[in-house]
C-alpha cells in the first residue's frame, strides 16, 4: 500500500473522519451527548484540567510509565531493538486507567454521580471501579457472562472496589452485548448518569476524547525514544480492540512519516466469519473489510451479508469485538497506519515469549503484538529501534492460560 | 400525495385518535407476520409500522429484543420484510412504515432501499439510529421516491432540534414518551404530552406518541393530546404469549380490538385536533 502523506488526523466538529465515525444514536442521546461534547470541548482548552489530570495520573496512577529496552526480546529477533513501553505498570494493570480517570474529572464537571461502564477483559471495569472508589461515585459495569467466566479475577477486583457488575447475557455474551447493556441503561437514566466508555469507539465525542485521554501514552513514549535513542523509531506495534491503546500510542507520532504505525488486530483460531475479531481481514471469507454502523459509529463491522453483526472470536476477551474504533478506519483507508492479525495461537506464543525472556508477563491482548514485533525486528538493522505497546499485564490471564495447558 | 398524510387528514376529519401498532417482521414467522399486517389491518389499524429484526437493537427493550431474536433464528431479513408487505399490501391499504436500525438498510444500499420499498408498497422509514444530522442523502432519497423519512424526538430533544427536525421529516412525527428503551408499562408519564405541545409548536406534522403505551386507558389518554398512538411492546407481549396458538392471529386481533373500544368516544375531542 503506498504510503499516505497526511499529518494529522482530526475530525470534523461532528466528529467525521472522512465518512467514519459520527453519530448513529437513538434520539434520546443526541442531548447528553451534546452536553458531553461542550464539557470536554471545554475542558480539553482547559488548562487546569490538564493540570489535575497530570497530577492525579502522576500521584496516582504512577506515570509516566517506562519505556523498557527489551534486550533478550531484541536478541531472539535479531534486528531492530525492541522498546516496550509499560502500560502493564500504570495502577490497575492497564492503560484504561488514563481514559477512566480523563472522563471522571469530567463527569465530576458535569456534576453526574451515577457512573455506569461496559467491559470486555474486565480492565476498563477495573480502572472504572478505581476511579469512582477514589471520588466516590456509584458505579456499575456491564459485562458479558462469558468474558466474566474467562475473566473472573477481575470481575472480583471490580466488586472489591465497590462496583456493581451486572451480567449480560444476551448474544455471545461479550463485550458487543455488554455495550449493548450499557447504552440501553444510559438511554433510561440520561438525566442523571455519565457513560464512561472505555475504547475509541462509539458516538461522537467518544473515539475523540478517548484518544485525546490515551495519547499520554505516545506523547511520553515520543521523548522517551528520542532521549534513549536520539532519533525516531521506525515502527510502532499495538494490539487493535476498539482501538484505545493503539491511537494513544500512534497519534503523536502521525506526522512522522518515517514511523510506521501497526496495528494488530485478533486473528482468532481460523480465517471464518465468527471465529476471529479482524475487521480489516484481507480474505473473502473472512468478512472483513466492510463498512457499517454499530453502536452509534461508521466504522470496519464484521457482519453478515444483510448487515447482522457478527459474533467475533478471540482469546483475549479486550480484542474480542465486531467494530474498530472510526479513527483506525480512516488511517487504514488513507494508508498512515497498517493493520494485520495474530492468531489466538501467536498470541499464547507472545505471552510465553515475554514472560521467559523479559519477566513479564503482558495481558492476552498485548500479547497480540509481540511475535509480530519480533518479525518486523527482525527485518530492520540493530541500530534501528521498534516500540510495542504493552497495554496491559497477564495476572487476569494467568488462570485461562493455565486451563489450556500451556506450560 | 402521501398516502400517511391522507390518513392523519382523514383521521383529522373524524375527530379520531389514531392506532399504530408495531410488530416485528418474521416473528413468529412470516407468513404469520403477513395474516398479522391484514388482521390488524381489519382490526383497526390506520397505520402499521413493521419491525426489520437486527442483531443490537440498543433502542428496544427485552420483548422487542426476544422478538428480533425469533426473527433472526428463522433468518429473517430485510427482503423478507419487505416481501412480506408486498405480500400483505394485495389484501390491505393501510400504511405502512418499515422501522429499522440503520445497519440492514446500509447494507442493502439506499437506492435499492428506496426502489424496492416503495415497490412493495411501503409508505414511510423510520430508521431508529439514524438522527437527521447524518441522515440528509437518506431522506433526499427516499423522498425522491415518495416514501415519507419519520423521525423520532425524545423528552431530551432540545427545541433547536425539534425545528431542524421537524424541517427533515414528513408523514409524522414520532415522539418518544420518555427516556427509555422500548417496553410496555403500567403508567404514561407526562413527558409524552409536554413533548407534544413542544412539537406543535414548531411544526403542523401529525405527532404520534409510542414507548409504554400499552392499555386502552394510555390510547384514550394519548389520544387527548396526539394525533396517533403507537402500540409495540404491548402486542409483541401478545404474539410471544401466544406463538404457538393455532389461532394466535385472531387473538392478536382481538387484542388489537379491545385497545381501541373506547376510540368512539374521542370523537369530538377538539384538543385531538391539532392547530395551525
Ligand atoms: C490490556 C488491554 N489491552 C488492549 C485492550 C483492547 O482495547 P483497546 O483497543 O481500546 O486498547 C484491552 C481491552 O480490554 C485491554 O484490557
Amino acid at each position: 500500500m503506498q504510503r499516505s502523506t497526511i499529518t494529522t488526523s482530526e475530525p470534523d466538529e461532528n466528529g467525521h473522519w472522512g465518512q467514519f465515525g459520527g453519530r448513529y444514536v437513538p434520539e434520546t442521546l443526541v442531548a447528553p451527548l451534546d452536553e458531553l461534547t461542550k464539557e470536554f470541548t471545554r475542558a480539553r482548552h482547559d488548562a487546569e484540567f490538564w493540570r489535575e489530570l497530570d497530577q492525579r495520573l502522576r500521584g496516582y496512577c504512577g506515570r509516566p510509565t517506562p519505556l523498557f529496552h527489551g534486550q533478550r526480546l531484541t536478541a531472539h529477533a535479531g534486528g531492530a531493538q525492541i522498546y516496550l513501553k509499560r502500560e502493564d505498570l500504570s495502577h490497575t494493570g492497564s492503560h484504561k486507567i488514563n481514559n477512566a480517570m480523563g472522563q471522571a474529572l469530567l463527569s465530576r464537571r458535569m456534576g453526574k454521580r451515577r457512573i455506569i461502564a461496559e467491559t470486555g477483559a474486565g480492565q476498563h471495569g477495573v480502572a472504572t471501579a478505581t476511579v469512582c472508589a477514589m471520588f466516590g461515585l456509584q458505579c456499575i459495569i456491564y459485562m458479558g457472562a462469558e468474558d466474566m467466566r474467562r475473566q473472573a479475577l477481575n470481575v472480583f477486583r471490580m466488586r472489591l472496589l465497590g462496583a456493581e457488575v451486572a451480567a449480560v447475557n444476551a448474544g455471545a455474551r461479550t463485550l458487543k452485548d455488554a455495550i449493548n447493556e450499557a447504552l440501553r441503561d444510559w438511554v433510561t437514566n440520561v438525566h442523571d448518569t455519565y457513560y464512561l466508555l472505555g475504547s475509541a469507539l462509539g458516538p461522537h465525542p467518544y473515539p475523540l476524547m478517548v484518544r485525546e485521554f490515551q495519547r499520554v501514552i505516545g506523547r511520553e513514549a515520543r521523548e522517551q525514544i528520542l532521549s534513549a535513542t536520539g532519533r525516531l523509531p521506525r515502527a510502532l506495534i499495538a494490539c487493535v480492540g476498539g482501538g484505545s491503546n493503539s491511537i494513544g500510542l500512534f497519534h503523536p507520532f502521525i506526522g512522522d512519516q518515517s514511523v510506521r504505525l501497526i496495528g494488530v488486530e485478533a486473528g482468532g483460531r481460523a480465517d471464518s466469519l465468527g471465529e476471529h475479531a479482524a475487521r480489516f481481514h484481507p480474505t473473502a471469507a473472512s468478512g472483513g473489510g466492510r463498512i457499517g454502523v454499530l453502536h452509534g459509529t461508521m466504522s470496519y463491522v464484521l457482519q453478515n451479508d444483510t448487515g447482522q453483526i457478527a459474533t467475533t472470536h478471540s482469546i483475549s476477551a479486550g480484542l474480542d469485538y465486531a467494530a474498530i474504533g472510526p479513527e483506525h478506519a480512516f488511517l487504514h483507508d488513507n494508508g498512515r497506519a497498517e493493520y494485520i492479525c495474530a492468531s489466538d495461537a501467536e498470541a499464547l506464543e507472545g505471552f510465553t515469549l515475554c514472560a521467559e525472556l523479559e519477566g513479564i508477563i503482558p495481558a492476552l491482548e498485548s500479547s497480540h503484538a509481540i511475535i509480530p514485533a519480533v518479525r518486523i525486528a527482525r527485518e530492520l538493522p540493530q541500530s534501528d529501534a521498534i516500540i510495542v505497546n504493552l497495554s496491559g499485564r497477564g495476572d487476569k490471564d494467568a488462570q485461562l492460560v493455565a486451563e489450556l495447558n500451556i506450560r | 400525495m402521501s398516502r400517511i398524510r391522507d390518513t392523519f387528514a382523514g383521521l383529522k376529519r373524524t375527530g379520531r385518535g389514531g392506532f399504530i401498532p408495531f410488530i416485528t417482521a418474521g416473528d413468529p414467522d412470516l407468513a404469520t407476520s403477513e395474516l398479522l399486517l391484514i388482521e390488524l389491518a381489519a382490526a383497526g389499524a390506520d397505520i402499521i409500522e413493521l419491525g426489520v429484526p437486527f442483531s443490537d437493537p440498543v433502542a428496544d427493550g427485552e420483548v422487542i429484543q426476544r422478538a428480533s431474536e425469533r426473527a433472526l433464528r428463522n433468518g429473517v431479513t430485510l427482503r423478507d420484510a419487505l416481501a412480506c408487505v408486498a405480500h400483505a399490501k394485495q389484501q390491505i391499504d393501510v400504511p405502512v412504515v418499515l422501522f429499522s436500525y440503520f445497519n440492514p438498510l446500509l447494507q442493502f444500499g439506499r437506492d435499492r432501499l428506496a426502489n424496492e420499498a416503495k415497490q412493495a408498497g411501503v409508505d414511510a422509514v423510520l430508521v431508529t439510529d439514524l438522527i437527521p444530522e447524518e441522515a440528509q442523502a437518506w431522506t433526499e432519497t427516499l423522498q425522491q421516491r415518495e416514501l415519507d423519512p419519520i423521525f423520532l424526538v425524545a423528552p431530551t430533544t432540545s427545541d433547536e432540534r425539534l425545528v431542524r427536525i421537524g424541517q427533515q421529516a414528513r408523514g409524522f412525527i414520532y415522539a418518544v414518551s420518555r427516556a427509555g428503551v422500548t417496553g410496555a408499562r403500567d403508567e404514561m408519564t407526562h413527558d409524552a404530552e409536554t413533548l407534544v405541545r413542544r412539537v406543535r409548536m414548531v411544526s403542523d406534522l401529525p405527532v404520534a406518541v409510542g414507548f409504554g403505551v400499552s392499555t386502552a386507558e394510555h390510547l384514550r389518554e394519548v389520544w387527548r393530546f396526539a394525533d396517533a398512538a403507537v402500540v409495540g411492546s404491548a402486542i409483541v407481549r401478545e404474539i410471544e404469549r401466544l406463538k404457538t396458538a393455532p389461532d394466535l392471529v385472531q387473538r392478536v386481533g382481538k387484542f388489537a380490538r379491545s385497545l381501541l373500544a373506547t376510540n368512539q368516544q374521542n370523537v369530538g375531542d377538539s384538543t385531538a385536533l391539532h392547530l395551525p
